[in-house]
């Protein structure tokens, strides 16, 4: 996982709440055998409409979404994550996130900004008078940024640490490769290996 | 001072440590790195077994993170789930199924991962291929990204199914980070009567403690009537332990055990073969260890059982009648009753024996092992399949495959009228062509009975092969003893 300190990029305004995830990315997208490329099916229904705010410039190459109160409810789908990372999005910004998802958003390198409500109505404000304005997320300072505009945000620590150091669970086992490859030297050298066979 | 999981360990310090039980045993083996607070153990896993269907985003995130299979010689493919039995040597017709197929391919070919593809002689369903290559050894960890691989604890190994995450994390690290499970003694004592098989003696079990009984535990089969029963037999037990809730279940290795290894493929040979034997002799679980639960059962009451509802819980002896769910105290398991026979379309009070069903499955990593096979066979000799019933045999291997045409098997079921089919999962959950038309009725070998799980609207009997093959000739739900 990339580590996570700063980020800025343009910021995309989404004046919706309850943003479920069968809207981030319906059910028929899940069939793929790929763990990126979701991005066709990010808010799939809603960029069928032209004016969909995604579907406008600048905010077509925006990364840092601004969403309105429980953002990411509904089924456990991990796709949801990864469709707004394949598309782009480093961050989402909302005052109040589903567990799972932001459970899922940590274990993949997005991050979960929690603001309050009228920090985010300010920076709606502020996305849609002057589009194409970047937002800066900093997450050692835990604040947002935008022109004039500032705002604390909220993060868990754990989180914040792994993503900090950009460690996912792998990355965090692999802090212990040492350990395993001491554990692998004294396994006794009869135990199977699946290569190569000898004939049956 | 060596922890003990799962119990309270307040008096440790004063008294002497207890005893350890089998599960107990192979988790300590393999700490890698024991947590602290809410940190989980680090656990070493011996065995991984890959198929196509939870596998493809784990190598894709392998490769955006950059990341090697760290340890590909302990890790072996197999094409299973989604592969026809009919015309195996033509490209998948299904491109869902032939893009998971392909895919697979690809990602062991770049990885360095072996892999048996449809059409290779070791090809089969990964819970088959396992064992029968000697790579399932006593005490080792076995995962894959499937739930019934406590199939292989019937070697006295510690076998759970993972999710696609902890794919990709065991391809990566060979670990898994874990909380300990609390262990479950299934205590099966007497001798089992002739006509009564593991099958009957796993619904049983299930039907005693419940599909949700075994949650948060291993479980451990123990007693007489489990030490008399052969490796296969021992296979088809531990592999439903997860239609009890539990995790995994285990049977403590013996000279059964050891016979069946021997001369496998990938068993040790010569002096490491005795180092191993040596070993597994210690894994049993001692005398003066403790479960965290113990359940009896008399192996000699036991007789032949079928399901009658949606959930492998809802099983009865074939003697008895389809239930009433207005007698059932309980009412969660009224209401699911209910819904059950309304699903199976069945009335209260219909005996199990007048159940006529339209096809019969004989396969899957339940029953699909050559014993099974020859069970069945013996049965269907010299009687056809009933008018109006298909019977499909699928062997659970190309190599059992091959074992039972050595015998002259494949013959006894085409005379008797069955389809003789090429090695995979098949009807067991028909995400290949084999599936159930809605409102078609199976006699299955396999291991849920799930709304659907055969195809959209089918209708599953869970039954053992004897059962399945009489079954197949009375074209009602029967035993051997009704012919
Ligand atoms: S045979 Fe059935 S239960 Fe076994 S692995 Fe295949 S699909 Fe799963």
């Amino acid at each position: 996982m990339e580590a996570f300190t700063t980020h800025t990029g343009i910021g995309v305004p989404l004046r919706r709440s309850n943003v479920d995830t069968d809207q981030i990315i319906p059910a028929v997208y899940l069939k793929r055998v790929s763990r990126t490329g979701f991005e066709d099916g990010l808010f799939a229904a809603w960029r069928a409409d032209e004016g969909f705010v995604l579907n406008l410039e600048p905010f077509r190459t925006g990364s840092v979404l601004v969403a309105g109160p429980d953002f990411g409810i509904g089924s456990s789908r991990e796709h949801a994550v990864w469709a707004l990372s394949d598309h782009g999005f480093r961050v989402v910004i909302s005052s109040r996130f589903a567990d799972i998802f932001r459970g899922n958003a940590g274990k993949q390198g997005l991050l979960a900004a929690e603001c309050d409500q009228s920090d985010v109505e300010l920076l709606w404000k502020l996305l849609e008078t002057h589009p194409g304005t970047e937002v800066t997320v900093d997450l050692r300072e835990k604040t947002v940024r935008a022109n004039d505009f500032t705002a604390p945000f909220a993060v868990d620590d754990y989180t914040r640490w792994r993503l900090l150091e950009g460690l996912d669970d792998i990355a965090l086992t692999l802090r212990h490769a040492e350990s395993i490859a001491e554990f692998e030297r004294d396994r006794p050298q009869w135990m199977p290996v699946t290569t190569p066979a000898r004939p049956a | 001072m060596v922890p003990v999981y799962g119990k309270s360990s307040l008096w440790e310090d004063a008294v002497t440590v207890m005893g350890k039980t089998l599960a107990e045993k192979v988790w300590d083996a393999h700490v890698v790195r024991r947590g602290s607070g809410a940190e989980p153990d680090l656990l070493y896993i011996d065995l991984h077994l890959v198929h196509e269907v939870t596998s493809p985003q784990a190598f894709d995130g392998l490769r955006l993170a950059g990341r090697p299979v760290r340890r590909p010689d302990l890790t072996i493919a197999t094409e299973d789930h989604n592969v026809p039995t009919l015309d195996i040597e033509l490209p998948i017709a299904d491109p869902v199924s032939r893009t998971q197929v392909d895919t697979l391919r690809k990602n062991c070919a770049e990885f360095g991962v072996r892999l048996h593809p449809m059409g290779d002689a070791e090809q089969g369903i990964v819970h088959v291929v396992g064992p029968q290559l000697g790579l399932t050894q006593p005490g080792l960890t076995v995962v894959c990204g499937d739930s019934h691989t406590s199939t292989h604890g019937a070697f006295g190994a510690l076998a759970f199914g993972i999710g696609t995450s902890e794919v990709e994390h065991v391809l990566a690290t060979q670990t898994l980070p874990l909380r300990p499970f609390r262990t479950l003694a299934i205590n099966v004592d007497g001798q089992l009567r002739p006509g009564v098989t593991a099958k009957d003696v796993i619904l049983a079990v299930i039907a005693k403690i419940g599909t949700g009984g075994g949650q948060g535990y291993v479980l451990e089969y123990r007693g007489a009537a489990i030490r008399a029963l052969s490796m296969e037999a021992r296979m088809t037990i531990c592999n439903m332990s997860i239609e009890a809730g539990a995790r995994a279940g285990m049977i403590a290795p013996d000279d059964t055990t050891f016979a069946y290894l021997a001369g496998r493929p990938h068993a040790p040979a010569g002096a490491d073969w005795d180092a191993a034997v040596a070993r597994w002799r210690e894994l049993a679980t001692d005398p003066d260890a403790e479960f965290d639960a113990e359940v009896h059962l008399d192996a000699s009451e036991l007789t032949p059982y079928v399901t009658w509802g949606t959930n492998p819980g809802q099983g009865l002896p074939l003697s008895g009648e389809v239930p009433d769910p207005e007698r059932i105290g309980d009412e969660n398991a009224r209401i699911a009753a209910e819904k059950a026979l309304s699903y199976m379309d069945l009335t209260p009070g219909t005996r199990l024996r007048d159940i006529a069903v339209d096809t019969v499955f004989l396969g899957s990593c339940t029953n699909g092992r050559i014993e099974d096979l020859r069970a069945a066979a013996d049965v269907l000799r010299g009687h056809k399949v009933a008018d109006g019933v298909r019977m499909l045999v699928v062997p659970g291997s190309m190599r059992v495959r091959a074992a039972a045409e050595a015998e002259g098997l494949d013959k006894v079921f085409l005379a008797a009228g069955a389809e003789w089919r090429a090695a995979g999962c098949s009807m067991c959950l028909g995400m290949n062509p084999d599936q159930l038309k809605p409102g078609e009725r199976a006699a299955s070998t396999s291991n849920r009975n799930f709304e659907g799980r055969q195809g959209k609207g089918g209708r599953t009997h869970l039954v053992s092969p004897l059962v399945a093959a009489a079954t197949a000739v009375r074209g009602t739900l029967s035993s051997p003893d009704d012919l």
